[in-house]
């Protein structure tokens, strides 16, 4: 059987301690995957002075240089995986099938990644603002005539890794050209997008050293968060609120994103129609980007009636199929239960299912033995209920009404806000919200996403700290 | 195996059946006579069809008492469980593991030394140096911990130098995700443990939790502190620990993995055979003072064949203490009898897997 093994500083560590990762449909095993002991990501990662100095070796152009080849080799190239050798096509399938993500996405995703890394220059000046990257080489410089110093702050970022989509590991990239060695734990159905990275960048140029990859429980995972200098958590609430008041953890947690109608545009809601179907299922609405909620002041329940119609087309479909706008649950029994927990939900009344009367059967559906939960919305009325606040790994929203002037003190926090509206004053504040962190205000998907901009807090100010320089110019 | 060899643990292991259904005989014959039973047995007794004394001659009747409860231990009167027979000598009472409800706890008035007396025997005398004294780092307080490895040090002519983890407190933790408070208090322990090392240099055994002595190698070389032989148990461990520990903690030292807990004696592990590089960990119970049996968990009644997966049950057969086939929350594989210890042992223990969900393991 395939085997995964640790990379410990690059080179490959086949643990004792394995699990076996099955394929959704079939349950057969696709992997077997070694398994990190904390005390051994604890003893790596209390000697990874190597990692930096090699590192260091490389200017920030030649590591650009660097993650532009890696971008290539990732998306088209044969890499080592374990003692086996994987190829494009190769990952793609074996991604599908564990995380459950159509194959098309898969790819869509891949081509995320294979941006970020070719486009790396720009990704850097946006995270920088613009900053002249021989500054981060020579540790101080001149930037619009000032004098600017950086200190980075961690020799490893770690990366505690979600299952949900390859696309979110676009978002640690960057760490490798700002001379940041990764210390990576897979999601236990997605190891395969992290390895392969690792290899696209060793086989680049860069130094093996900047590699450890640690497939492992929770107890390993505590290790990297504790170990790293600076690291990004991801996962639900209960999994990133221990770690909240930790400034050397990025959180990423659940998105809570939305499209908020101003009065002006809630009449005009038809005109975005399409807008809010790509915010709520684009990527099999399994990304923290997806919005869950649809807040507006007039046309609620309309508006929701009309998600319904369009959500009722898209159907289960095999993950090969390339037509797939949904990804498979890792069980059935896990599909029911989630679409248990929505029923239990709307039971208690103040809120309807608006898709049910437009969906051929049950909310929970089979397609080539795999199990999937088909695209639901919400209409609350009310927004204190819980659906209201709800997320989910599925096409989910729930449509909320709400008076403009209380709306943006009741949505809470929100990763993405997609602010329809041209009244100047309510896109002040949605501009001044503290509850928004990503602001479109433009007719976009909430799931269109800028690489040069931050999310959920900017890895470059994660990693390297301004400081005052006085000196040697 | 050659024939012979083969041939010759056979017999052991018969020989060995026949001393543990004797001794069946005689500690049910103490529990349950009125001269020297405690009033938990005899009142269990009193309930009977039957006199567990007459009905149990061999290891295999023992099932015609059930399974021990381990709740039977919550609470007290504690002196229930003190056997006639030992009225009047000195007690003392040994609380289990790191769960936070009340209590379970045991009487103990002489298991501790006998069973860490016997363990004193299977440890080498070059790794573990008659005169040379003990750090004991890890859960001691309530624990039986606390006395046997200040008694294992004693038998072996060494000083037991103690620091305390107290497991409850971690859990809470855990539990709390107070995730840097517990590395801080792990710290605080390994930093006392640290203080012993560099301030009595006769130090060469040392007893720990896997995870401890993890911590304790982030801060020191433990062979270069002087430690040539290390005990160590408390936790479930692994093939990989084991191999991790070996190749990497604690190179050249001699390492002694074991399984143990307050209800039972103190399970040895097949000795490492460092040229098959087998790092699986297989453990033997102290017969016939205790025994594991592997049993189906959706039967117990069936033992499991050799190879095959099934739940931990835990007998005691002491005089102090009598625990009748206690289903454990521990899992593992039926292993055959081998050379020093011809009796079945387990292989990679580890929690029971339908309790994985509820159970904290902490730095414990």
């Amino acid at each position: 059987m395939l085997h995964i093994p640790l990379l410990r500083a690059g080179k490959p560590y086949r643990s004792l301690a394995t699990g076996t990762l099955g394929h959704l449909a079939t349950g057969e095993p696709v992997a077997e995957i070694s398994q990190a002991n904390s005390g051994l990501i604890a003893r790596d990662l209390g000697r990874v002075v190597n990692a930096r100095k090699e590192l260091e070796a490389h200017s920030t152009p030649e590591l650009v240089e660097i993650s532009k080849r890696a971008g290539k080799l990732f998306a088209e190239a044969d890499l080592p995986l374990g003692d086996d050798v994987q190829s494009a096509d190769d990952y793609v399938l074996q991604t599908s099938v564990t995380t459950g993500l159509p194959q098309s996405m898969v790819r869509a995703n891949m081509a995320k990644a294979r941006f970020v890394l070719e486009e790396m220059e720009t990704v850097l000046g946006g995270l920088t603002r613009g900053l002249d990257l021989a500054i981060l080489d020579r540790g101080f410089g001149e930037q619009d005539g000032r004098t600017v110093s950086y200190r980075r702050e961690a020799d490893v970022l770690g990366a505690v890794l979600p299952s949900n989509s390859p696309g979110v590991h676009s978002l640690w990239l960057p760490a490798i050209p700002l001379k940041t060695a990764l210390a990576l734990r897979p999601g236990s159905r997605e190891p395969w997008t992290p390895y392969r990275i690792a290899q696209a960048f060793i086989a680049a140029g860069c130094p093996e050293s900047a590699f450890h990859y640690y497939p492992s429980d929770h107890a390993g995972a505590q290790q990297i968060l504790l170990r790293t200098g600076r690291s990004m958590l991801y996962g639900d609430r209960a999994t990133v609120d221990p770690w909240r008041s930790n400034p050397a953890v990025q959180i990423h947690g659940p998105g809570w994103s939305k499209v908020i109608f101003g009065a002006d545009q809630a009449t005009a809601w038809e005109q975005h129609l399409d807008l809010m179907v790509a915010s709520v299922a684009d990527n099999g609405g399994r990304s923290c980007i997806n919005a869950s909620g649809i807040w507006t002041p007039a046309n609620g329940r309309e508006i929701a009636d009309a998600i319904a119609r369009r959500f009722a087309e898209i159907e289960a479909l095999p993950l090969d199929h390339p037509e797939a706008r949904l990804a498979a649950f890792p069980s059935r029994a896990a599909a029911e239960s989630l679409s248990n927990v929505i029923d239990s939900q709307l039971g208690q009344g103040g809120a309807e299912d608006m898709t049910a009367r437009y969906r051929k059967g049950d909310r929970v559906a089979e397609a080539d033995g795999c199990w999937f939960v088909l695209p639901t919305v919400v209409y609350c009325e009310d927004a204190s209920h819980p659906l209201a606040s709800a997320e989910y790994l599925f096409p989910f929203a729930s449509v909320v009404e709400s008076p403009q002037a209380e709306l943006l003190d009741r949505i809470g926090p929100s990763l993405v806000v997609t602010g329809l509206t041209g009244d100047p004053d309510f896109q002040r504040e949605l501009l001044t919200s503290t509850h928004v962190e990503r602001l479109n205000l433009a007719a976009m998907p909430t799931s269109k996403v800028a690489w040069d901009q931050p999310h959920e807090g900017n890895l470059f100010e994660h990693l390297y700290r301004q400081r005052s320089y006085q000196g040697v110019a | 195996m050659n024939v012979a060899t083969e041939g010759r643990l056979t017999q052991r292991a018969r020989d060995a059946r026949a001393a543990l259904d004797a001794h069946v005989r005689e500690i049910v014959a103490w529990h349950f006579s009125p001269e020297t039973g405690s009033p938990f047995w005899l009142d269990y007794a009193s309930k009977l069809s039957f006199d567990p004394r007459e009905k149990v001659r061999s290891y295999d009747d023992l099932k015609h008492l059930g399974h021990f409860e381990d709740e039977w231990l919550r609470g007290g009167p504690v002196r229930r469980w003190l056997p006639k027979g030992f009225e009047g000598e000195p007690l003392a009472v040994f609380e289990t593991g790191g769960s936070t409800g009340l209590p379970k706890s045991r009487l103990n008035i002489h298991d501790y030394r006998i069973d860490y007396s016997q363990f004193s025997e299977t440890l080498s005398d070059q790794t573990f140096p008659k005169g040379s004294d003990w750090l004991m780092l890890g859960p001691s307080g309530p624990r039986r911990l606390r006395l046997a490895i200040e008694h294992l040090a004693q038998v072996r002519g060494g000083i037991a130098f103690h620091v305390d983890l107290d497991p409850r407190w971690v859990n809470k933790l855990i539990k709390a995700g107070k995730h840097q408070e517990m590395e801080a208090y792990k710290e605080h322990v390994v930093d006392q443990g640290l203080k012993i090392l560099r301030g009595h240099g006769n130090v060469k055994c040392l007893f720990t939790t896997p995870k401890l002595l993890e911590a304790l190698c982030e801060k020191i070389s433990v062979a270069k502190a002087g430690i040539t032989g290390i005990f160590c148990g408390g936790t479930e461990m692994n093939a990989q620990f084991h191999r991790f520990a070996r190749e990497e903690l604690v190179p050249g030292v001699d390492f002694v993995p074991t399984y143990g807990n307050t209800l039972m004696g103190l399970a040895c592990s097949k000795p490492f055979d460092a040229e098959a590089r087998d790092y699986t960990i297989t453990y033997y119970p102290p017969h016939p003072r205790a025994v594991l049996d592997l049993v189906d968990p959706d039967d117990p009644e069936r033992v499991v064949e050799y190879g095959e997966t099934g739940r931990v049950m835990l007998t005691t057969l002491t005089k102090d203490f009598f625990m009748p086939r206690f289903l454990e929350r521990d899992e593992g594989e039926r292993t055959e009898p081998i050379d020093p210890y011809p009796w079945d042992g387990v292989s990679n223990l580890r929690l029971f897997t339908r309790f994985e969900e509820s159970v904290v393991v902490g730095v414990y």
